[in-house]
Parts: structure tokens; sequence; C-alpha cells
């Protein structure tokens, strides 16, 4: 035997110094990202949602989807929208928990629940730390993660990595695209709300600023359950664009309404979750009932994974002096087997 | 006298037969990808947005073509020259391994045309695990081709390039292996950000450092393995010494990579996972035996002496990088909600063709070019 360990030592210290010798310790993740200055966002109350699918038949009309009918293929001939999950031409869906009898809403034992699906607009998303083009960014002042089709090479790692199972790609089309909401920003350059709020009959989806919709939050979780209180309806924030165009009825849509609050079984969903997320929950059921993984860290994995590559790379000053060993050593090598190694 | 030889013979032979229309199935098959979409002809789904495409041509078929990182590494960068005569073999097989895996990789894009964005500054992603990927094994297929220019220049009277590239040689050679180090490991870092969505049994922190030396490991099994196979099918010398002690080399890492798969997952209490999805359970133990078999060959110094017990620790490791580079990516991979993945037929005929084109190319190669060593005809 020639190699021994010692030589071995080297293969490991030479070839793997980027890697075994640097290998990242526990605590390898870069700073978290802040919640950016004016950030916008969705509350989605599951206690005053009634299932109705607006939401879902106006973010069709905004975001110029046709229709989808995947359920009951057997009578529904296409007249019905009946998409069963997100895909890349839903862009929010409406799903519903069901337990045993159903007697009840809201209540997790013989129960059903409502919850709504959309991008979550992470603080820090996974999908724009994974896209190798930047077709996902994030608008630094808004928040808002939006998805450039002109950039988009296909390559589906945002699909892969978002935790929350957000973007679709279109794999029925020969040259199909990502589809995710995107909060409706082509409506709100306008100054309009995003259709989905614009349109709920019960302020259970709410639109605003994320500061006033965590206030918002927190007064309704520190209700008594059955209290009647006010609950806002459409943009929590001001501008309600809809209901002026719409006339009469529909301001009276949008102006807020009376009702009972909710049992909020636990606190509020995104201020954590995953480095926080600017659509927040809240849910008489458990939040994975709903679909929203709860096990999770309060930081984001982009962080964890961009800061490996920091450590690794240390902004490719790490590479480069690599690179010169190697290259001095392979001079030496080449120089040396000359004389052998002529044909 | 070390020298390199053509091998010569008939090229058209029943095999290479069978090869070349495998090859022609997948070509129709990708006609109709290009024409119809994705969806068409592969399995993929929103949970499972990578399919075997990316997976086994990309992850696996670049960790076989990792020979001629793995070997230059001792050759050039430890100068243990008497490795040399199966440099030109390996780079051969890295070429074909890395140009075909990118190759497969653009037939998966689902925006293709739209590639150019990855050159474009102002588009570029430096933060994206996908992005360094990307670029790097790009740049390394270039190097790999000029590593193998001397071989293609032999026949030619071109002398002044010939002197050229063997003045620059040594910064290719090291590109050579910093490239790979790159981006085999980040194919190890692609995962990290899937956070929960892969089972604690792979999903790490170390992936990094287990990718890379997986694949120096899978570099070093494919050099054994092709040495051997070239020895029985070209009826031609086995180069016992060499291989031998490439297997000391080999026993060796083995136990490093155990070392930390296994430190790493107690560290981490995660062999728990183990017990939670009886098809991970099943599949880390295949995996990890796969591992264990070629340390308990060559663990015997008289097996490795032995081209058969060789042969078998080389399959069982290559066997065991793959099976190690599917679980990571589909089999621990979790994405809830009912997705389910297996691949079709025709993506599966896809997979096969892209290796059996391999194959078909480094027969020509070695038969027409003067590729493999030879002492004795010299």
């Amino acid at each position: 035997m020639t190699m021994n360990r010692r030589d071995f030592l080297r293969v490991a210290v030479s070839g793997g110094a980027l890697s075994v010798a640097g290998a990242p310790p526990a605590e390898a993740a870069r700073e978290a990202k802040p919640m950016p200055p004016d950030a916008v966002g969705m509350l989605y109350d599951s206690t005053l949602c009634i299932g109705c699918k607006a939401c879902v038949s106006a973010c069709r009309e905004a975001n110029g989807l046709g229709p989808v009918n995947e359920a009951n293929p057997g009578w529904n001939d296409g007249t019905w929208d009946t998409p069963l999950d997100l895909s890349a031409k839903t862009f929010n869906v409406i799903k519903a928990y069901r337990h045993g009898t159903m007697a009840k809403k809201d209540r997790k034992e013989n129960g059903f629940a409502f919850v709504k699906r959309h991008c979550l607009h992470c603080v820090d998303p996974s999908c724009v730390s994974a896209c190798p083009v930047s077709a996902m960014q994030k608008d630094p002042k808004t928040g808002i993660v939006s998805y450039d089709p002109d950039a988009c090479i296909g390559c589906r790692y945002c699909v892969y990595s978002c935790p929350f199972n957000i973007p679709r790609f279109d794999y029925s089309a020969a040259y199909g695209k990502i589809g995710k909401c995107e909060f409706c920003r082509h409506l709100q350059v306008d100054g309009k709300t995003p259709a989905c709020c614009d349109v709920c009959p019960t302020g259970a989806s709410l639109f605003g600023r994320v500061d006033d919709l965590r206030a918002e939050a927190k007064r309704r979780l520190a209700l008594k359950p059955g209290d009647v209180t006010t609950f806002p309806r459409g943009n929590l924030s001001g501008s309600r664009a809809f209901g002026k165009e719409g006339g009469e009825q529909a301001a009276k849509m949008q102006s807020p309404h009376d009702a009972p609050a909710g049992t909020y079984l636990n606190g509020l969903y995104g201020e954590k979750e995953l480095g926080g997320t600017q659509v927040h929950y809240l849910s008489g059921v458990p939040f994975e009932k709903l679909g929203l993984p709860t096990d999770v860290p309060d930081r984001g994995y982009a962080s964890v994974s961009e800061g490996i590559q920091h450590t690794l790379y240390k902004g490719m000053i790490a590479p480069v002096v690599l690179l010169g060993g190697l290259a001095a050593l392979a001079f030496r090598a080449t120089r040396d087997s000359d004389g052998e190694d002529k044909k | 006298m070390t020298t390199h030889k053509p091998v010569g013979g008939r090229l058209l032979t029943g095999p290479f037969a069978i090869l070349l229309v495998l090859v022609a199935v997948m070509a129709v098959i990708l006609v109709q990808r290009f024409a119809l979409g994705l969806g068409a002809v592969t399995n993929m789904n929103d949970g499972y947005p990578f399919g075997i495409w990316v997976v086994i041509d990309m992850v696996i078929g670049t960790g076989f073509g990792c020979g001629g990182f793995a070997l230059a590494l001792l050759v050039y960068i430890l100068n243990k020259g008497e490795y040399h005569p199966l440099m030109r073999p390996a780079l051969l097989a890295g070429l074909f391994g890395y140009t075909l895996g990118g190759m497969s990789i653009v037939v998966d894009l689902g925006r293709y045309l739209n590639v150019y964005n990855l050159f474009l500054p102002w588009q570029m992603q430096p933060n994206s695990v996908m992005f360094e990927v990307a670029l790097c094994v790009m740049a390394y297929i270039i190097v790999l081709f000029i590593e193998f220019l001397p071989t293609l220049l032999e026949k030619t009277e071109s002398e002044g390039l010939r002197n050229l590239l063997k003045k620059s040689m040594f910064f290719f050679i090291a590109l050579g292996v910093l490239l790979p180090t790159m981006h085999q490991s980040s194919l190890g870092t692609l995962l990290v950000i899937l956070g929960h969505q892969v089972s604690p049994l792979w999903q790490t922190q170390a992936l990094p450092a287990l990718y890379l030396l997986s694949a120096i490991l899978m570099g070093y099994a494919v050099v054994v393995f092709e040495g051997i196979l070239a020895a029985t099918t070209f009826r031609r010398p086995f180069e016992g010494e060499i291989l031998g002690k490439l297997s000391g080399v080999i026993f060796w890492m083995l136990l490093v990579y155990l070392v930390i798969r296994f430190g790493d997952l107690v560290m981490r209490g995660a062999l728990g996972g183990l017990m939670t999805d009886p098809v991970n359970g099943i599949m880390f133990v295949i995996e990890n035996l796969l591992y264990v078999v070629p340390v308990l060959i060559l663990v015997i110094p008289a097996n490795r002496r032995s081209p058969r017990m060789l042969f078998l620790a080389a399959l069982s490791l290559l066997a065991a990088g793959s099976v190690y580079r599917i679980d990571s990516y589909l089999v621990g991979y979790h994405p809830g909600n009912g997705w389910t993945y297996y691949p079709s037929v025709t993506e599966i005929l896809v997979t096969v063709g892209i290796f059996s084109l391999e194959v078909v190319l480094y027969l020509i190669f070695v038969k027409k070019l003067p590729v493999l060593h030879s002492r004795t005809q010299a």
C-alpha cells in the first residue's frame, strides 16, 4: 500500500478544502431578512369565510385565467369553474377541512373549516433565493413577490423549493410558464385592491399594510368568542376603488359589518413561521389541518442555504485562492512529468 | 514506455446497433416533448417538479462523469504520475457524462429559449445555488473538452496549438479540479433550501461535503469499473497494479464518507427517521449497505488484486452514489398534499437513450482515437 493515511489527508485537504475542511458549522445561516418598509399583505380569517369562492372567480377575471373544470368531470363539461388545487392557471383556491359529521364550522372534531390558499409572499422567500435568473423578485418596498416569464428559464427550482408548495408550472403547454399570486400588482398600480379581497363579502380576505393587518388580527384574538364586533371588508387601509366604480351596492358590500367574533384556536399564522410572511391566517382549527406547515423554524430556509454558500465561497475569494493553489500544484506536476510523458 | 493507441476493430457490432435504436427512440420522444410539452411525455408534477431527467441524467450522470476530476486530484495535485495511464478514458467518460447531462437539462427546461438570461449580468442571481451549478457545469464541459483536446490533436500536424495547450494545460487542470469541487458540492447544497420537505435522514448542512465526497468516490469507481471492462471487452492487459492502488484510496475515502454521514446523523439525532416512513427506512438501509459492501471487500488486501472483487466493489459504490442521489432528491422528498411521482415509460426511455448515446460516443472515440493506454504493443 503506497497510499497511506498522510497521503489521504492531502487528498482531503486539497480536493475537499472548499467543502470538507470548510464544512459549515450548524449556524452558517445569513442574517434573516427584515419586513419591507411598506409591506402590504392579506389577513385571511377562516372563521369569517363562508366558502363562496367569489375570490377564486374574481382572481381568474383579474388575472385573465380561464375556467378550470377538474372536479366531477362526468357532468361538468366546462360550465362550472371547479379547480381542485392551485395550478399554473389557478392562483388562489378555497379548500375545506372536513372531519367526522362536519356538524359545526370551525371545529376540529366533527367539524369543518375553509382555507384560502395562495402565495404567502414570504419575508425571506425561498423562490427568490432559488431562482437563477431573477425571474422571481421581491419588491424592496411593498414586499410583493413577482414573477417575470420573460426571464424564467423554466427550471422549476422555485416549485421544488417553496415550503408552501405555491408556484406551479404549466406542464400541459409546449412552452409553459409558472403561475402564482402576485397580489394583483397590476391592479395596485391604479390604486385598486387585489381582486380576491375586493369581492370578499365577509371580509375573510382583507387587504392592507402588514402592520395594520397584524394589529387587526391581535384585536380579534383579544376578543371573547361570540362577542359582536365590527369586521372591515376589502382594503383595511383606505381606498376602495371597486366600491366607487360599482356604485351604491358595491360600496355597501365594502363597508364594515358586525358579526360575532370567532373562536380562534391558535395565534396568528405568518408572524414568525419561516421568517414571517405577508399573508396571515386566523383559524378555528389547527393551522396544519388547513395545510399550513407549523413544525417549521423561525427563519427562512433561504437564509440557511445562502449562509452555506457565503461561508464556503466568501464572495468568490475562496475559489480564486484555491484555484491559485491548484494551479501551482498542477504546474509542478506537469513539469515533473514532462520527461517521462514524452511520446 | 507509455503510449495511447486507438483500439481499432469493427464499429457496428450487435450491441452497438441496439444502442443506436435506443438513441433513435429517445429522439422520437424528444420531438413529442418539444411539440406537446413536458406533461405529454413525463409524469412530473407540481409536487415533484424535478424528475429523473434532472436526478438521474444530471445529478447521477455527472457523478459518473467525475472520473477525470477525481484522478486529476491524484495525478496532478498529489503528483502521483503513476495513475496517469487511466486519465484519458476517464476524461472522455467525463466529457460525455457532463455534456449529455447538460443536454438533458436543456430538454428539461420549461422555457429553454430564455436560457441566455443566465449570462446577462442584470439577470444573474448569484445567491441561487442553481445559478452556480448551471454556470459551473457549463464551464466544466468546456474545460473537459480542452483537457481532452490533446487526444484529438495527436493525429494532426498542428504542432503550434499542441505546444500552446501543453504550456497552458496546468491552468485548465486546476480549473478541472476547482469547478467540479464547486458544483458537485452545490448539487448537495441545492437541497438545503427545501428544508422540512426533505427527510432528516438526508436533509443536513453536511450535504455539500457528502455530495462532494460521494462524487469523488463515484469518479474513482467509474475509473476502476471502466478499466476492468475495457480490459475484458477489448482484451487488453489488466492494469492490476494501478487499480489495486486506487482501490486503497477508495477504501480510506469511503471510511471518511461513512464517518461524516453517520456522525452527522447521530449528532442531529436523525436516525429516528428510519422508523417514521418505511420506504425511507428501507431505501436508507439499501443505500448505506451499498456503501458498506465495498468497505468489506477492500478491507482484505488480497481483494484489491482481484479484478472480480474490484469490479464488484466499484459496481456497489456506483450504485451507492446513485441511490444516495435518488434518495435525497426524490425518495426522501415529501411535498405533502398527496403528491406522488414515478417516471413514465417515455421519461425512462429518454434517460436510457441519453446513457446509450454516451456509450455509443465512448465506443466510437476509443476505437478511432488514441484514448486507451497500451504498454505492450508500443
